[in-house]
């Protein structure tokens, strides 16, 4: 495979997949849970003796196990909010831009309107017409993402109905139903595997924003933004507490955003060749 | 002691190597032609010239201009050398020239930079380039943006910027290969006018334009020099092998064996045909306006004009790609209406079409046997896998291709292999009228030859009528039966091959002609080429549209509007048709 030989997408993707496993497998490995207090182990820096290797938080929980849940549940977050922003995004957008006419008019007029509603506020709305929830999250996020996909989609769909390829199967009376999935589908691939990779660190951006505003995940469960905002709080005296989670917030992020990239340049080339 | 001494050049990608061993001389005052096909590395030993390789490109061997070494110089010297002692023409003047400068300005900087004239002095200069390079009215010119410019007009500018500092070499890299051929033929002109003392170094493909304006000429293939020598004794007696290949492959209008009248039933025709596409501001872009003619059965008939002259539209429109706003269309007796989608299956499958980019038109994401194949699973829904296949197979056999193409994509094909390609696709369906769209525009002219050739063995086994769209009078004249001009949306005249090249009834046919660079050093000079450039098809002008371009307009032409009439055999749309002698 080619794409082994891209340094940026081999890196990060190593890196990625390590911090997977190890949030997945660790804690079923530590001898603590996430929700257990200890008040005779309270803001215990990071220790292997005692096996908690990230320290604890001001309750005595074990920071180890509450991070690499923490990792969990922002991943799961970001990778379902792409996914819902990926089916949607695509679908809406290839309509939009193999219809055309009227019908991509009224569509992309009501993408437009979406965007033109404030985030936060759309949020709070959210949070206070329904119960705090998980699933609100993914709503909320993916209720944003979709749509700068349905507008990448739309324009590259735009473009390709006007190739030759297509109007060449058009002629000969090939159906819209083969022309969309055997024309158009497959040429944008490309696009958006690379756009979905860079809405991953973006959904996972939002999400700690979300739960560093005390609007997203709720106790006992957490999040990297959740235990960011936890550990802002006990900054002094325990940096661990903040530095563990936002480290690793942070490396996941950049590793994304690298992949994404080596994956655009690797696109890039092949259209290039 | 040569202006140019090249020795042992080299250049080199990652192993590939793109020029290899080049060694040539360009004296002072003389013109040389390089020739050779794409991919014959004659752009990269220009870019070498200048020091304009990219930075992955090694290079090596010898590049002395004037004495003093190209290849191991600062940047600094290299500028006042390109600057003050090489002028360059590119082929696309619209990405040579800044888009937010004014001409002027853009003219007036190289002079200003180094030191060469200043403020009014500068500014005289400039406008006394602009003047000599054929630009009307160079004052109001100065002021002007590189958009508000055609295209040949840009290309004069090009031409100013690279002489304004009176350069001793001027590198003209496919200088007209942008540009419709009655423009490229006042470029050309042009060049040879201006140029005075100043050596030129003319790289291009197309061995007519070197015939016409070089005294010696090198022949590259492969990045190895093949051949070099005066121009008329390469031409007599080449001396390598691919220079007979290219003097081969090089079509021409003067004398060629014509195919032969065909005289079959009308298959496909169109009448009164009007296309017009909406512009801002409720203007109407009327790119076809009253055109009518037929293709008869076993014929080949080209349409033939410059860019604007409504030939795609006018096809496009018969296939119902996009509206015809008046007029009808034809098959076989049977009116064709509204949009592809809504016509029938059996005249769609009779009527296909070959693009102009071989790449563009096959979807990269699929191997050719699914590209080939794909119309059967419209047409043929009941073939097995395998007999599809094999049906693929004979297909590909017909265009010249083998089946080890079955299982490649596009990306993995040349351009001459991808147009076979897509001439299987049109075929395997056994149309009875293949249309053309300069089909082989894009294709080098051996390979050109080769595709055309293919087409007239089609039509000799099947019959296949082919309607063919091209601006290239050389290709016209190797393969049509009869030929329609077209200029401005409007049909021009209308006649068999040998008639229309032998009496041309049309001023504008007989420029067109006379335009056609010929590939052959000692041919007799022709006419002075036709003046001025295509007007704009949103505003054309009163009475016949060619008239602000024509030496025998009178007033009649600039106020009524001619109609078609049949004189001897051919079919004429001009005021002065009978009483011309052209």
């Amino acid at each position: 495979m080619k794409v082994m030989k891209n340094r940026a997408i081999t890196v990060s993707g190593t890196i990625l997949l390590t911090i997977a496993v190890v949030a997945l497998v660790g804690p079923w490995l530590s001898p603590h849970d996430y929700v257990s207090t200890d008040f005779d182990r309270v803001l215990l820096a990071p220790t292997i003796a005692d096996a908690h290797l990230f320290g604890t938080d001001e309750l005595g929980r074990d920071l180890f196990v509450r991070t690499m849940l923490g990792i969990r549940v922002t991943l799961l977050v970001a990778l379902v909010a792409s996914f819902v922003s990926l089916v949607i995004g695509v679908a809406y957008g290839a309509i939009a831009g193999f219809v055309g006419g009227r019908v991509d008019a009224v569509m992309m007029r009501f993408v437009d309107t979406l965007y033109a509603l404030p985030f936060i506020f759309f949020v709070i709305l959210l949070m206070v017409a329904f119960e705090r929830n998980f699933l609100l999250i993914f709503v909320a996020i993916g209720a944003v993402n979709w749509l700068d996909m349905a507008r990448i989609v739309r324009g590259q769909t735009l473009s390709l109905r006007e190739r030759e390829f297509v109007e060449a199967a058009r002629l000969t009376g090939v159906r819209n139903r083969r022309i969309i999935f055997r024309h158009i589908a497959p040429n944008l691939i490309g696009i958006v595997v690379v756009y979905v990779t860079l809405t991953i660190p973006q959904a996972i951006l939002v999400e700690s924003f979300l739960s560093f505003l005390g609007l997203g995940i709720q106790e006992p469960q957490t999040s990297l933004g959740a235990l960011v905002d936890a550990g802002v709080n006990l900054m002094e005296g325990a940096s661990w507490a903040l530095l563990f989670p936002a480290g690793l917030l942070a490396l996941i992020l950049m590793c994304f955003n690298f992949f994404g990239d080596g994956l655009r340049d690797f696109f890039d080339a092949r259209q290039a060749n | 002691m040569s202006l140019l001494d090249v020795k042992d050049l080299s250049v080199r990608y990652d192993g590939a190597t793109v020029v290899d061993a080049f060694s040539f001389v360009v004296d002072a005052g003389e013109s040389v032609g390089l020739v050779g096909e794409s991919g014959s590395g004659k752009s990269q030993t220009a870019l070498a010239i200048l020091g304009l390789l990219p930075r992955q490109a090694s290079v090596s061997g010898s590049i002395r201009f004037d004495g003093s070494e190209l290849l191991s110089a600062t940047e600094q010297s290299l500028n006042r050398v390109r600057a003050e002692r090489i002028g360059i023409v590119f082929q696309d003047p619209l990405q040579a020239l800044n888009p937010y400068l004014r001409v002027g300005r853009q003219l007036r900087e190289i002079l200003v930079r180094h030191e060469l004239a200043s403020g009014m002095d500068a500014d005289a200069r400039v406008i006394h380039m602009l003047g000599r390079v054929g630009l009307p009215d160079p004052h109001r010119q100065f002021h002007a943006y590189p958009h508000q410019l055609s295209g040949g007009m840009r290309q004069r500018v090009m031409l100013a910027s690279a002489l304004i500092a009176e350069p001793d070499l001027l590198i003209a890299d496919e200088p007209t290969t942008a540009l419709d051929v009655t423009v490229q033929a006042q470029i050309l002109e042009l060049l040879e006018e201006v140029r005075d003392d100043t050596a030129l170094l003319l790289i291009t493909h197309d061995l007519a334009v070197v015939a016409g304006h070089c005294e010696r000429m090198l022949v590259l293939k492969k990045g190895r020099l093949v051949d070099a020598g005066a121009t008329t004794s390469l031409f007599a007696s080449p001396g390598h092998a691919h220079t007979r290949v290219l003097l081969d492959a090089a079509p021409r209008i003067d004398r060629v064996d014509i195919p032969p009248p065909a005289t079959g039933v009308s298959i496909l025709g169109v009448e009164a045909a009007e296309v017009s596409y909406a512009e801002s501001g409720n203007e109407r872009l009327r790119a076809v306006r009253d055109v009518s003619f037929s293709l008869r059965a076993g014929e080949t008939v080209a349409v033939v004009g410059e860019s604007g002259s409504g030939k795609s539209s006018l096809v496009r429109a018969m296939l119902g790609l996009v509206p015809m706003q008046a007029g009808r269309v034809v098959y076989a007796g049977a009116p064709m209406e509204g949009p592809v989608e809504s016509r029938n299956m059996a005249q769609r499958r009779d009527l296909q079409l070959v693009f102009q980019d071989p790449i563009g038109a096959l979807n990269p994401q699929m191997r050719v046997q699914d590209i080939v194949g794909e119309s059967l699973l419209v047409h043929e829904p009941e073939l097995s896998a395998v007999a599809r296949k094999a049906k693929v197979v004979e297909a590909l056999e017909q265009v010249g291709l083998s089946d080890e193409y079955l299982g490649r994509y596009p990306h993995q094909l040349s351009g001459g292999q991808a147009q076979r390609v897509a001439i299987a696709r049109a075929l395997i369906l056994g149309p009875k009228v293949l249309i053309c769209d300069e089909a082989v525009a894009a294709l080098d002219g051996s390979v050109r030859e080769q595709v055309l050739e293919l087409l007239r063995k089609v039509q000799i086994e099947t019959g296949l009528s082919i309607l063919f769209i091209t601006h290239d009078l050389a290709v016209v004249r190797a393969i049509s039966h009869r030929v329609l001009v077209m200029y401005m949306g409007r049909m021009v005249e209308f006649a068999n091959n040998a008639t229309l090249f032998a009496t041309p009834r049309h001023p504008y046919t007989r420029a067109l002609i006379d335009a056609v660079p010929v590939p052959d050093p000692v041919a007799p000079s022709r006419k002075a080429p036709l003046m001025g450039e295509v007007p704009s098809v949103l505003h054309p002008p009163p009475g016949c549209v060619f008239h602000p371009r024509c030496q025998y307009a009178e007033e009649i032409c600039r106020t009524r509007r001619p109609m078609a009439r049949d004189i001897q055999g051919a079919r004429v749309v001009c005021h002065r048709a009978e009483e011309l002698d052209l």
